[in-house]
């Protein structure tokens, strides 16, 4: 069975979800990620959008963060100020999702602007949303990002979100007290924090890439796993519930920038807004 | 005590050329019609604070009518970019605009500090970014109990604030359900409000979840039915997501934008007919 690289991708970051677990989602690729979860191994995850509606049980595809359906099928809905200090804040939360315009080396996330002058920018981008702090306080942080030379960067030209700052130390120094971007998961495959350095490492591919590629559309020198894993193709189970949850979504946007291929393409808020690439985040709205 | 009068004379009576003005929604109950209006009267030099300045703000901005954006999350959900927003950042059209720019917690806790009679609200956040270094309104605090470094935002007092409801009593108490954002907080954070509403009642029927506002803490109520379109009131309304789709295009040129903004908005009064 054929599938596209958004699908790989999905399929990839719904199979971290185990069941129970508390999930902050932003909508496009982590909703549906979420809700593929839900509908295959984790029946019990709990899905919170930073609208304020936590344990939704969408039974379709939400466009937004703040569809009815979601609302209508929460166990709770609590307002703005609430979801992020009373859930968010004290670290109540397993994953946060996010998207990004630009990742660096250690994971640092741009979703602001393009350029160096942020008074002057070559691109303006939606913003923070509800990131800064699903970056800080989530128990752990997946990143969903294309992987290119315009988003894989040596510095990110805005930190707008903090993965691990400049190395070991730096979360513990600024209160950090998530455990910040455990994985990211491009179009290509899997990267993780070295256990010592915090360097983002390769170590999964998807069927068919090659190492060489990955580094490539790298930024920076790339490191390898020496356990390099292989990553399994979506099986014929994931594909038949994952395109069942999408003939789901109504007439509308293709999740619009879903996983932007570059900057400039936003997509959604917040969780935060998924900011620039996958917000979560009205943003609502 | 709130007044129950029309769209128009609810927004002449509140907001004016320069004042800083909160329109609050969470992609649910956004007031575009309150929006609409203010454009309508052509008030310039508008301080805009809305935590997700989507669609209902890009019209503003496009309109001409503000010199400030007070944010924390500027795009069309779930389509792109806000065209007439970036317009005026990167280029200065209409108008030259002005941004402050925040998180999502950062601005909903500077909305509690207002409601609260406080000059700043305290969350973990901002500590590393660069926001913290480019934005006014943050600073780092010692908790005078722990010693833990943590973070200072100041509060927003806006002029006004606009926000939309299901429903309203003959009394002028509002009441809304469903996602309800942050629009408690901006409307007690406020010196002023409008809040347009679907519909009056007779009697309030109790919603989990509900949030209610007495009418002593609401300055004017107008019915506007339908109101919040293209965003929705859950019970009343769907969100129409074709039109947020729709915005791309009409926003990505200024020719394109100004016929838009001139047949839907200036050639309408505010009760939807022809003037």
């Amino acid at each position: 069975m054929s599938y596209t690289s958004d699908e790989m991708m999905t399929v990839t970051a719904a199979r971290v979800l185990t069941d129970g677990m508390t999930c902050f989602v932003g909508i496009g690729l982590p909703s549906e990620a979420a809700n593929l979860a839900r509908a295959t191994h984790a029946p019990g995850l709990v899905l919170i959008y930073e609208s304020g509606t936590i344990g939704a049980k969408p039974t379709a595809l939400p466009l937004s963060i703040g569809d009815g359906i979601l609302a209508e099928t929460a166990d709770c809905v609590v307002g703005v100020p609430e979801i992020f200090n009373y859930w968010l804040q004290p670290g109540r939360i397993d994953v946060g999702f996010l998207g990004a315009a630009q990742l660096d080396r250690f994971g640092n996330i741009n979703t602001t602007v393009i350029g160096a002058d942020y008074a002057d920018p070559a691109v303006r981008l939606p913003g923070a949303g509800g990131a800064p702090e699903i970056a800080a306080a989530c128990r752990e942080v997946i990143v969903i990002i294309r992987q290119s030379l315009r988003t894989f960067v040596e510095r990110v030209d805005f930190v707008t979100s903090v993965g691990f700052g400049t190395g070991p130390g730096t979360r513990d120094e600024l209160g950090l007290t998530g455990a910040g971007p455990r994985r990211v998961i491009t179009d290509l495959g899997v990267l993780e924090p070295d256990p010592g350095t915090l360097e983002l490492t390769l170590t999964g591919v998807f069927p068919g890439v090659s190492v060489a590629a990955a580094q490539d559309r790298t930024g920076w020198d790339l490191k390898v796993s020496a356990d390099l894993a292989q990553i399994a193709a979506p099986t014929q189970a994931e594909l038949t519930a994952l395109r069942r949850l999408r003939a789901t979504m109504p007439a509308g946007p293709e999740p619009a920038a879903r996983v932007p291929a570059q900057p400039g393409a936003p997509a959604q808020p917040g969780a935060g807004s998924v900011p620039a690439a996958l917000p979560p985040s009205e943003g609502a709205a | 005590m709130a007044e129950i009068v029309s769209l128009a004379e609810a927004i002449a009576a509140t907001v004016h050329d320069g004042d800083t003005v909160a329109m609050e929604g969470f992609t649910h109950l956004i007031p575009h019609a309150a929006g609409h209006e203010v454009i309508r009267q052509r008030r310039r030099g508008l301080t805009l604070i809305r935590m997700t300045p989507d669609v209902i703000y890009d019209q503003l901005i496009g309109a001409g009518c503000a010199g400030k954006l007070v944010f924390s999350w500027a795009g069309n959900p779930g389509v792109g970019s806000l065209h007439r927003f970036r317009d005026a950042v990167e280029n200065g059209w209409p108008v030259p605009l002005e941004i402050e720019e925040h998180s999502h917690a950062g601005m909903a806790n500077r909305y509690v500090a207002g409601a609260s009679g406080l000059p700043f609200a305290i969350l973990r956040g901002y500590r590393g970014t660069s926001l913290a270094t480019q934005t006014s309104g943050v600073a780092e605090i010692v908790c005078p109990f722990t010693g833990e470094r943590l973070t200072a935002v100041s509060a927003l007092r806006p002029d006004v604030t606009v926000i939309h409801a299901q429903q309203a009593d003959r009394h002028g108490n509002v009441q809304f359900w469903g996602i309800t954002g942050v629009q408690k907080e901006a409307v007690l954070a406020a010196a002023r409000s409008v809040v347009t509403v679907e519909e009056v009642v007779g009697e309030f029927t109790p919603r989990p979840g509900a949030v209610v506002l007495p009418a002593w803490t609401v300055g004017f109520v107008a019915v506007v039915p339908g109101g919040a379109h293209p965003s929705y009131a859950q019970g009343y309304s769907s969100r129409d997501n074709d039109f947020y789709v729709a915005w791309d295009a009409i926003s990505r040129d200024r020719a394109h934008f100004a016929a838009w903004l001139d047949q839907h908005v200036y050639r309408l009064t505010a009760t939807g007919e022809p003037r």
